[in-house]
C-alpha cells in the first residue's frame, strides 16, 4: 500500500523533521510506530495521508506514485486514506450524524453536501458505522455533548463511511485513559481486519503497541531504527530507542513493571475485543 | 528534596528575573495621559454650581414634570417610534448584505491562504485572492472609522430628511463593523477540523460546509443581533440630525421648549430600547448554547 523510499522532509524554517526513511507496507498489513517525542512520527503520519510534501524522497501510496501528481488529483488519492487523530478533530455544534456523514465529502458534490445538512443523505451508512463503533443511539445526538471515548468513536465511524483502503492513527489514545485506550486500539484492528484495511498507527505507549500490532516500526531522529517483528523487539532496542528523552521513559518502566499489564487487571481486553 | 534537578537543561536557560519594567512603563504613560486629557478637555465640576446651571436645569425638570400623556400626543408619537425601529431593523439588514460579501473578502484563510488554497499558482492566488482580500478590509476600515452619526449627516444632504438617511448611515457604518467582526470570528475558527476534512479529500466547498460554517455561524447571528441592539440606540441619536424616528421629535419638542414632551419621548425610548435588548438577549443566550 505505501513504498517509502528515502524520504526527507525539511520545514522552512531549516527543521530536519524526516532524515530519511524508507519503509514498505503491504495491502492489508497492520504495523505500529513508536518513538520518542520529536522523533518525526507526525510528520511522517502527515506525509502518509498526502497533507504534506516530501522534500525530496519516493513517495507511492496505495500503489500510485504520488510525487508527480497535481494538487487536484492528491486530493483524490486522499479519499482512498482515512485519518484518525489524537483530538477528534470534530465540529462540535454538528450532530453527530453530520460529523459522520463527512467522511462522504471527498465523493459527494457540493449541492448534495449542503442538501445533508438539512436532510441528511444516506443516513443507512452513518447508522451502521456508529453500530459498529458500538454507539448506534448517539446518532442525532449534539457531538459536543459526548464524552472524549464517544468522539473518538465518531470520529472512527466517520472513518468507516469514508471507506479508505488505509487508516491510519495518529496517536489515537494519548488523550484517553487506559481502559478506553485498549478498547480504542482494538476496535480499529478489528475493524481493519474485518473489512482488509491497512492499518498504521502511531502509538505513544509501547506497550500497547508491542501487544497488538505484529509489526513494530521504530523511529528515532527522523530515521527507521528498527521494523521488527514484537517478539524480536528487545529491551535494548527499546533502551536505545528512547535513550536520551526522559519524558517518555515512564512508558520504559511501566514496560519493565514485570509480570502484569502495567493498566492494571480492570484493563484486560474487553469481551468481543479479544485478539 | 535532591537538591540537583536532573533536568538536561544548562542553568543559563533559566529565566533570570521575572520581574520587568514595562507595568510601571505603562503605569507612567496612563497617568501622564490622563493628567493632560483633564486639563485639555476642561473638566470642572465647579461650573455645574456656578450661575444659571442650576436654575436652567430646574427649569428643564419643572417643564418635563409631569410628562405630556394625552392621547393625541401618545397616538402622534406612535409613527416616529415605529419608524425608529423599522430604521434599525433596515439599517442591520443592510449592514449585513454589506459587511457579509466583504468580510468573506477580508479573510485571508478564505481569500488566498491556507489549505484551501493549495491549488491555485502563485500569481492567481495575488490576483483573485490578495488585492480584493486588502480592498475589502480597507473599505470595512472607511465604513467604520466614520460615525453612523456623520454619515448620516452627509445621507441627510445627499437624499434629504427622513428615515431614508438613517438607514443608509446605520448600514454603511454597522456594514464595516460587522465585515470586520464576521472575519476576525472566520479566522478564530479551530483549524483542526477542517484540516481533518482536508485530509480525507473534501472538496473546498465541503470543507466551508461542514468545517467553516458551522463553527462560525452562531457567533455570527449573536453578533448581528448585538449590533441591532446598538442599532436601535443608534437611529435614536440619528433623528437629530434630520434621519427621522424619535430623534427627530426630540429635537423639536427642545427647540420648542416642550419639555413635558421630551420627557415622554424619553420615556418611550427608554422602554423601545430596553425591550430590544432583553428580546436580543434572550435571543442571544440560546444561541450561545
Amino acid at each position: 500500500m505505501y513504498e517509502l523510499r528515502e524520504v526527507r522532509k525539511v520545514f522552512p524554517d531549516g527543521t530536519v523533521a524526516l532524515e530519511s526513511i524508507s519503509l514498505a507496507v503491504g495491502p492489508g498489513e497492520k504495523l505500529a510506530v513508536i518513538g520518542p517525542s520529536g522523533a518525526g512520527k507526525t510528520t511522517l503520519f502527515r506525509i502518509l495521508n498526502l497533507t504534506l510534501r516530501p522534500t525530496s524522497g519516493l513517495l507511492s501510496a496505495a500503489g500510485v506514485d504520488v510525487s508527480g501528481l497535481s494538487d487536484d488529483e492528491l486530493r483524490l488519492q486522499r479519499r482512498r486514506i482515512g485519518t484518525i487523530y489524537q483530538q477528534q478533530n470534530l465540529v462540535g455544534r454538528l450532530r453527530v450524524i453530520h460529523n459522520v456523514l463527512a467522511g462522504h465529502l471527498g465523493e459527494w458534490s457540493t449541492p448534495r453536501a449542503l442538501l445533508s445538512l438539512f436532510r441528511p443523505q444516506e443516513p443507512e451508512g452513518a447508522r451502521r458505522a456508529l453500530a459498529q463503533v458500538g454507539i448506534p443511539e448517539k446518532l442525532y445526538a449534539r457531538t459536543d455533548e459526548l464524552s472524549g471515548g464517544q468522539q473518538q468513536r465518531v470520529a472512527i465511524a466517520r472513518v468507516l463511511v469514508q471507506n479508505p483502503d488505509i487508516i491510519l492513527a495518529d496517536e489515537p489514545v494519548s488523550s484517553v485513559d487506559p481502559s478506553l485506550a485498549i478498547t480504542i486500539v482494538t476496535l480499529l484492528c478489528d475493524l481493519a481486519h474485518e473489512s482488509h484495511k491497512t492499518l498504521l498507527m502511531n502509538l505513544h505507549s509501547v506497550d500497547l503497541a508491542l501487544r497488538y500490532f505484529p509489526r513494530i516500526v521504530g523511529i528515532r531522529d527522523g530515521r527507521v531504527q528498527f521494523d521488527l517483528a514484537p517478539d524480536k523487539v528487545t529491551e535494548d532496542l527499546l533502551q536505545g530507542l528512547y535513550a536520551g528523552h526522559q519524558d517518555d521513559t515512564p512508558q520504559l518502566e511501566r514496560l519493565h513493571d514485570g509480570a502484569g499489564s502495567p493498566y492494571g487487571r480492570a484493563c484486560r481486553p474487553l469481551p468481543g475485543f479479544g485478539k | 528534596m535532591a537538591p540537583e534537578v536532573r533536568t538536561g537543561v544548562p542553568a543559563d536557560r533559566f529565566p533570570a528575573s521575572a520581574s520587568s519594567t514595562f507595568p510601571y512603563v505603562l503605569t507612567a504613560a496612563f497617568l501622564g495621559v490622563l493628567a493632560a486629557s483633564l486639563y485639555t478637555a476642561q473638566v470642572n465640576p465647579r461650573r455645574l454650581l456656578e450661575g444659571d446651571t442650576l436654575g436652567n436645569v430646574l427649569r428643564f425638570l419643572r417643564g418635563g414634570i409631569p410628562p405630556n400623556l394625552s392621547p393625541t400626543f401618545l397616538h402622534q408619537m406612535l409613527r416616529p417610534a415605529l419608524e425608529t425601529v423599522q430604521i434599525s431593523v433596515m439599517g442591520t439588514l443592510l449592514a449585513v448584505l454589506i459587511g457579509l460579501p466583504l468580510g468573506l473578502l477580508a479573510t485571508s484563510s478564505l481569500a488566498w491562504s491556507g489549505i484551501l488554497h493549495e491549488r491555485r499558482s502563485r500569481v492567481g492566488r495575488w490576483l483573485l485572492g490578495f488585492v480584493p482580500y486588502a480592498a475589502a478590509r480597507a473599505v470595512l476600515s472607511v465604513f467604520r472609522s466614520i460615525p453612523e452619526y456623520v454619515w448620516a449627516f452627509m445621507f441627510v444632504r445627499a437624499v434629504g430628511l427622513g428615515a431614508f438617511p438613517g438607514v443608509l448611515a446605520i448600514g454603511v457604518a454597522y456594514g464595516g463593523m460587522l465585515g470586520k467582526v464576521y472575519s476576525e470570528i472566520l479566522e478564530g475558527v479551530d483549524p483542526k477540523p477542517l484540516e481533518t476534512l482536508h485530509a480525507s479529500g473534501a472538496s473546498r466547498a465541503g470543507i466551508v460546509l461542514y468545517g467553516l460554517v458551522p463553527q462560525a455561524l452562531p457567533s455570527f447571528v449573536s453578533y448581528t443581533l448585538y449590533r441591532w441592539e446598538c442599532a436601535i440606540r443608534a437611529s435614536s441619536i440619528l433623528g437629530l440630525v434630520g434621519a427621522g424616528g424619535l430623534g427627530q421629535q426630540i429635537e423639536l419638542s427642545m427647540r420648542f421648549f416642550q419639555f413635558d414632551e421630551v420627557f415622554t419621548l424619553l420615556g418611550l425610548l427608554f422602554c423601545l430600547v430596553a425591550s430590544v435588548d432583553f428580546i436580543s438577549g434572550r435571543l442571544r443566550a440560546r444561541i450561545a448554547r
